[in-house]
């Protein structure tokens, strides 16, 4: 699950990190009156940033620099009146409704922090560059020596020795030192603490010496943070956080039901059990000259209803021109399976061509049932193996 | 021959009592495992549908089973908790089937796990392990199977002992994805090749036995002729695994790639099937493995027939089908 810059702030702020001052606001006025606060308290600049979990906002003019109460209006009337539109959002763009106000603040130097989970070691792992402030899998690409990885341990955490050493490769010095390492341990003990699957600081800065701060001071300016969906019946703090806004509907609905469904932009439904099995089974639509409409999982332990409002799911898709049903029944039987295909072609209606392809646990009890319904339902081809199922649908699609 | 469980591995089921536990308990019992008791805590002292005694602690129930192994099914929130309890009784195999645990459980658990060097974790997220038995009597899925051993959720009737198998070859089956490696198992019994075990590693990002410590075990094991290796996008656990095969393997493997065609950055059910830097993709994984020396099916239905020539048998369908039938 991801959340919002501003929702990240308030976390970083809860565990005690640093964020320069700031609020999340909706309407115009509002985000001039925050403006206009954080200008008179002494902020050279504010920033407005666009609040949608998409990126690419800074090239679509989503995230602007102002120096005046007039310029802050401009801006955030500019944002709040139209839709987004970046690579990631596709063309029709998105609705941008919440803006964040934030005093800009002078930079000496940025870095690049993240804690992230590393499959190779089942371990967390703090990662961190002095090459902060840019895209980090360019550095990445550029110079991989650049990005330092420091292992969290899963029983003591981030220990205050390993973060001062990082603080101290890094680069900072004086009085920098102590307030990187505090930070680092701090996103490293909110990232398991809150079952986040992605915390990220870029850029991490270092202010010019201010009063009280004679070696600058260490901030977090962006923040990206995503979390284990498995864990969000234990952080209800989280959980609260969700933005159904800025998901797909249909993926969304399709989590309801327990359903895991990624829509995609070919003509061929898919419905499968596993997700191994239903990528493989995009895959071979693909080798046989098909386009995959979707990617869905029922799961193992979907219900009949379940499996019926998956049908709902892929067929509401205008594009859809068949239908495959992929099943090798292990957990899930098959006839589960087969009774939804005859109640849906009831409830729902099968508008195209339907080819399905059964195997696995209760596999003899779920041909009888398709046979037996094979009369109501004439759109309906049994395909033998996994080739022939990806054949008879791409060919029933292109004829 | 086979690896880690075979016909004399006893069994028992943590979560015994919950609808999932109990269906596969009796589906493994069907199948012809020796499962000899269940845990569910607070029911110690009753038994279950099938008159196995169920216990109130996983110790409890090894002193008075003398199991070796466990099936769990114990819901996501507690079954981390479930993996250590096994562990900590001594037992040998554990084979955690529960989907959606929290990530930060197994970080802990897989830390703490290194306490227990005699404890093998499958899984979790997974179908389960595998040593098929003989076929005894009845053809298709109602056929009755002897000898064997089935830890899981998987269909057992789809697997062909070597023992049973029309050219006297026998393959191990490593696989991150559950039903995927059913269709690899079904494909190699279609063609007559055997299978030694069959072991689901798990969707999940933080598991226990990977591909490489399988590849060892199966590369040990005398009856295992070659091996069938099914990955997928996300992660380097592949691309690793090719690499000690490159070094290490003396048997001929197949690999399969599944998620060519996911967009990147989508996640695709799998906690751990997200597409994250350029050298986890499919394509990558898949010029890695072949650049190792493997041999790499382009699509999903010619697991078998890789595999097949791979052994140098013909690739003639069907020739399973009469050994099963």
């Amino acid at each position: 699950m991801k959340i919002h810059e501003y929702q990240a702030r308030q976390l970083l702020e809860d565990a005690g990190v640093p964020v320069p001052a700031g609020q999340m606001v909706t309407t115009v006025d509002d985000a001039v009156a925050a403006a206009s606060a954080l200008l008179s308290a002494g902020a050279g600049r504010v920033v407005i940033k666009a609040q949608v979990h998409a990126g690419g906002r800074g090239k679509a003019g989503f995230v602007r620099l102002v120096d005046s109460v007039s310029g802050a209006r401009e801006a955030a009337a500019f944002m709040l009146g139209n839709r987004m539109v970046s690579p990631q959002t596709g063309p029709e763009g998105l609705d941008v409704r919440r803006l964040l106000v934030a005093a800009a603040v002078d930079i000496v130097r940025e870095y690049y922090v993240a804690v992230a989970l590393d499959r190779a070691s089942g371990r967390n792992m703090l990662i961190a560059s002095a090459e902060g402030g840019v895209e980090i899998e360019a550095v990445a690409a550029r110079a991989p020596d650049a990005i330092l990885r420091v292992p969290i341990h899963p029983l003591g955490g981030l220990e205050p020795w390993a973060a001062r050493d990082l603080a101290f490769r890094l680069g900072f010095t004086g009085r920098q030192v102590a307030q990187a390492a505090a930070m680092f341990r701090k996103l490293a003990n909110l990232f398991v603490g809150l079952d986040a699957s992605m915390v990220e600081i870029n850029p991490l800065i270092v202010t010019p010496p201010q009063e009280g701060h004679p070696d600058g001071r260490v901030l977090a300016i962006d923040a990206k943070f995503s979390f284990d969906d498995n864990a969000l019946f234990r952080q209800p703090k989280v959980a609260g956080l969700f933005d159904p806004a800025e998901e797909n509907a249909s993926e969304l609905r399709a989590n309801e039901f327990g359903l895991s469904y990624v829509a995609l932009d070919g003509t061929i439904g898919c419905l499968v059990n596993g997700a191994g099995l239903a990528m493989s089974t995009m895959d071979i639509i693909k080798l046989h000259g098909g386009d995959p409409a979707n990617f869905l999982d029922v799961g193992g332990s979907a219900t009949e209803e379940a499996v019926t409002e998956a049908f709902r799911i892929i067929l509401q898709d205008d594009a859809v021109r068949g239908v495959l049903v992929n099943i090798f029944g292990g957990i899930m039987q098959c006839d589960r399976i087969a009774r939804a295909i005859v109640a849906s072609a009831k409830e729902v209606g099968f508008r195209v061509p339907l080819v399905v392809r059964l195997e696995g646990t209760n596999v003899d009890a779920a041909r009888r049932i398709l046979e037996d319904a094979r009369r109501d339902i004439p759109q309906m081809q049994s395909a033998t193996d996994l080739t022939d199922a990806a054949q008879r649908v791409c060919a029933a699609v292109a004829g | 021959m086979a690896i880690l469980v075979d016909g004399t591995t006893q069994v028992i089921c943590q979560g015994i009592t919950g609808s999932a536990g109990a269906f596969h308990t009796r589906g493994c019992l069907e199948y012809g495992t020796k499962m000899v008791g269940g845990v569910t805590p607070g029911k110690g002292g009753t038994t279950d549908a099938n008159g196995l005694p169920i216990f109130n602690t996983v110790a409890e129930a090894v002193r008075a089973t003398g199991a070796t192994a466990s099936m769990i099914f114990v819901p996501p929130p507690f079954a981390a908790d479930g993996i250590l309890e096994a562990a900590a009784a001594g037992v040998r195999v554990i084979c955690a089937i529960t989907e959606g645990i929290p990530a930060q459980d197994m970080v802990r658990t897989r830390a703490l796990l290194r306490e227990y060097p005699g404890s093998h974790l499958i899984g979790p997220n997974c179908p389960g392990i595998i040593t098929p038995g003989r076929r005894v009597s009845g053809e298709g899925a109602s056929a009755r199977f002897e000898g064997g051993c089935k830890i899981g959720i998987m269909p057992g009737y789809i697997h062909l002992a070597k023992a049973d198998a029309p050219a006297g070859k026998g393959v191990g089956i490593i696989s991150r994805s559950g039903t995927l490696t059913y269709e690899a198992v079904w494909q190699c019994s279609a063609l007559g090749i055997g299978q030694t075990t069959c072991v689901g590693i798990g969707g999940d990002p933080v598991k226990g036995l990977n591909f490489i410590d399988l590849l060892e075990l199966f590369n040990r094991d005398p009856d295992t002729d070659g091996v069938v290796m099914i990955g997928e996008i996300g992660g380097a656990d592949e691309t690793a695994a090719g690499e000690w095969v490159r070094k290490h393997m003396r048997k001929p493997v197949v690999a399969f790639i599944a998620g060519r065609t996911a967009p990147p950055g989508k996640r695709m059910g799998h906690a751990g099937a997200i597409i994250g830097g350029a050298d986890d993709t499919a394509q990558a994984k898949i010029e890695a493995l072949k650049h190792c020396g493997l041999a790499v099916a382009e699509s999903p239905a010619d697991l078998g027939s890789t595999m097949a020539r791979a052994l140098g048998l013909p690739v003639t369908a069907g020739a399973g089908i009469a050994a099963m039938a």
